[in-house]
């Protein structure tokens, strides 16, 4: 495992003349009680071996992605008058969080072919092998799936954002919304010339509770009993406590 | 002031919540039902996962009903009896509830067949008992203006007193077999099951027009089996979906404690027609707004689910 992160690691230096030098405002997001989004900052700066090349200007791009699950799409139709759900499409990975940030408009930065290669954009982050025979339309689940995501601020496409000095120093910041799955967000940092990606670049973050949020969260999986009866606990005092407070006031 | 709620994963404003519990635990307090017909779907809006807010709801309507129903030990107008006896109904039936529940599940209209649930029973309750409370305060004006009283036709004799197994209800005053009881709880219990709340708004007019519970009576002794039934819901959700929130579920108590004590004092204050009226409109209005929603074509017809990582 550690050879291969190695070997990552070196790629883009051997590779190309240009690569990416990375920084990350932090690599640990902790959800705590007031918890409402955090912002990442991710910066960076190119390293040459060359001097700046005078043909096209080069761009980057940003992409944040939380952990994969599987997603089952459903669609209403109506049916006796109601509406129910009644075709459903299961999208076989589709990234809990997704953001894409670049230096410039998208189809000018990022070429199909990168795109099919690298999986940059939302439509290609997702995974999705193939929908039941009796559904002909299946790509229209995976779009509302993007477009759901994206009303709920959890897929974002971020057009030119990213500032680029000197064709050498980049920064951008990508705003994580309060309903944050837990788990590795991987950040790809992606240097394009005319749409063809020449280097990249990959590090990860890690989402998570901690403190009391994190008891809890450990206490109901791991102990579900005890947890169900503390619940029941704090309700059934509570209801007592304010009666009991109720009287007191009622007889002073 | 926004929290962070662990089990539901997503940030909500604090306040809110304790104003949701308030309003609901007012309304508990008043007609002895649990509130969990109103919590739940108000707890989709605010944006909870529909899973942990039914699961949470139950674990709310313990605390606001051990609350209410306190204040109703002071009066003495909880049929200790009466509760027990359907209680022992509920708690099968909450059991039977919940097997179903797993078996629509296994089936894939789980959603469907709630909001099914609640439009039948909201609507067939909130219409009976508008038309019913309507006519006794027709009745009450009607004595006032003459100048005498009209006997009250509680009692009336009906085959639930034809059954066998006779027992008797000293505080509801009653003289009657344990069946009618027993099976009240047991369907109750059932539905409280199967859509995630404590049954009260069903359990209320059971106790009046099927059992001819006095109504001063019927709100404590609904409200002390619905702790039960409840908690034992709420136990269920803990060990088998690990959707119960307690964060939430203490924000909206502590709202909902203090909501019930002052909707107990208005209730005491009000005539038991006036209540039920009210009772019934607020059912209505409830089962209007569930089946628009499934008439009116969706915004979003698309929905997710998402599955846990393979």
């Amino acid at each position: 495992m550690r050879f291969l992160l190695l070997i990552l690691l070196i790629l883009p230096i051997g590779a190309a003349a240009e690569s990416v030098v990375l920084g990350l405002s932090r690599d640990r997001i902790n959800i705590t009680a007031n918890f409402d989004g955090s912002e990442i900052l991710v910066f960076g700066a190119v390293k040459r071996e060359v001097p700046i090349s005078d043909e096209e200007p080069l761009e980057v791009i940003v992409t944040v992605a939380g952990p994969s699950t599987p997603v089952v799409v459903r669609r209403k139709d109506k049916r006796y008058g109601i509406w129910v759900n009644n075709a459903a499409v299961e999208v076989d990975a589709a990234p809990s969080f997704y953001a894409v940030a670049t230096s410039g408009p998208l189809e000018d930065v990022l070429l199909r072919v990168e795109d099919l290669r690298h999986k940059i954009t939302t439509t290609r982050a997702i995974r999705s092998v193939g929908a039941p025979d009796n559904i002909r339309d299946s790509s229209k689940f995976t779009d509302a799936l993007i477009r759901v995501r994206q009303q709920n601020g959890l897929y974002q496409l971020l057009e030119g954002v990213v500032s680029f000095d000197q064709q050498t120093l980049f920064n951008t910041s990508i705003r994580l919304p309060a309903n944050l799955t837990e788990g590795g967000y991987t950040t790809r940092i992606f240097l394009t010339r005319g749409g063809a990606v020449v280097s990249d670049y990959e590090a990860t973050i890690f989402v998570g509770k901690v403190g009391l949020e994190r008891w809890l969260y450990a206490l109901s999986r791991a102990q579900p009993m005890v947890y169900g009866i503390m619940s029941i606990t704090i309700a059934v005092l509570a209801g007592w406590g304010a009666s009991a407070a109720f009287r007191l006031l009622r007889h002073s | 002031m926004q929290i962070y709620l662990p089990i539901a994963e997503v940030s909500v404003n604090a306040f809110l919540l304790l104003g949701l519990g308030g309003l609901v635990g007012i309304l508990s307090g008043m007609f002895g039902v649990g509130g969990g017909f109103l919590i739940t779907p108000l707890l989709f809006f605010v944006g909870i996962p529909p899973a942990v807010a039914v699961a949470t709801s139950a674990n709310q309507i313990v605390a606001s009903s051990f609350s209410g129903v306190l204040a109703h030990f002071q009066r003495k107008t909880v049929d200790l009896k009466m509760g027990t006896v359907t209680l022992c109904g509920g708690l099968v039936g909450a059991a039977l509830g919940v097997f179903a529940f797993n078996y629509l599940k296994s089936i894939g209209q789980v959603d469907l067949m709630v909001r099914l649930c609640y439009v039948l029973f909201l609507g067939i309750v909130g219409a009976l008992m508008f038309v019913e409370s309507l006519n006794a305060l027709r009745r009450t004006r009607k004595a006032a203006t003459s100048g005498r009283p009209t006997p009250t036709k509680r009692n009336k004799h009906n085959w639930v007193h034809a059954l066998p197994f006779k027992m008797r209800f000293r505080t509801s005053g009653l003289y009657i077999s344990v069946i009618p009881p027993l099976l009240v709880g047991l369907t109750v219990g059932v539905l409280a099951a199967v859509m995630g709340v404590g049954g009260g708004f069903i359990m209320v007019p059971a106790m009046i027009y099927i059992l001819g519970m006095p109504t001063k009576v019927v709100i404590g002794t609904s409200l002390f089996q619905i702790i039960f039934v409840a908690a034992f819901t709420t136990m269920l959700h803990a060990t088998t979906n690990y959707t119960v929130d307690v964060v939430l579920a203490l924000l909206l108590l502590i709202g909902g404690v203090i909501g019930a004590q002052f909707g107990t004092q208005i209730g005491l204050r009000m005539k038991a027609e006036q209540l039920r009226v009210l009772l019934a409109l607020l059912v209505l209005l409830v089962c209007f707004k569930l089946a628009l929603d499934l008439l009116i074509e969706p915004h979003e017809l698309y929905s997710l689910t998402p599955l846990e990582p393979r």
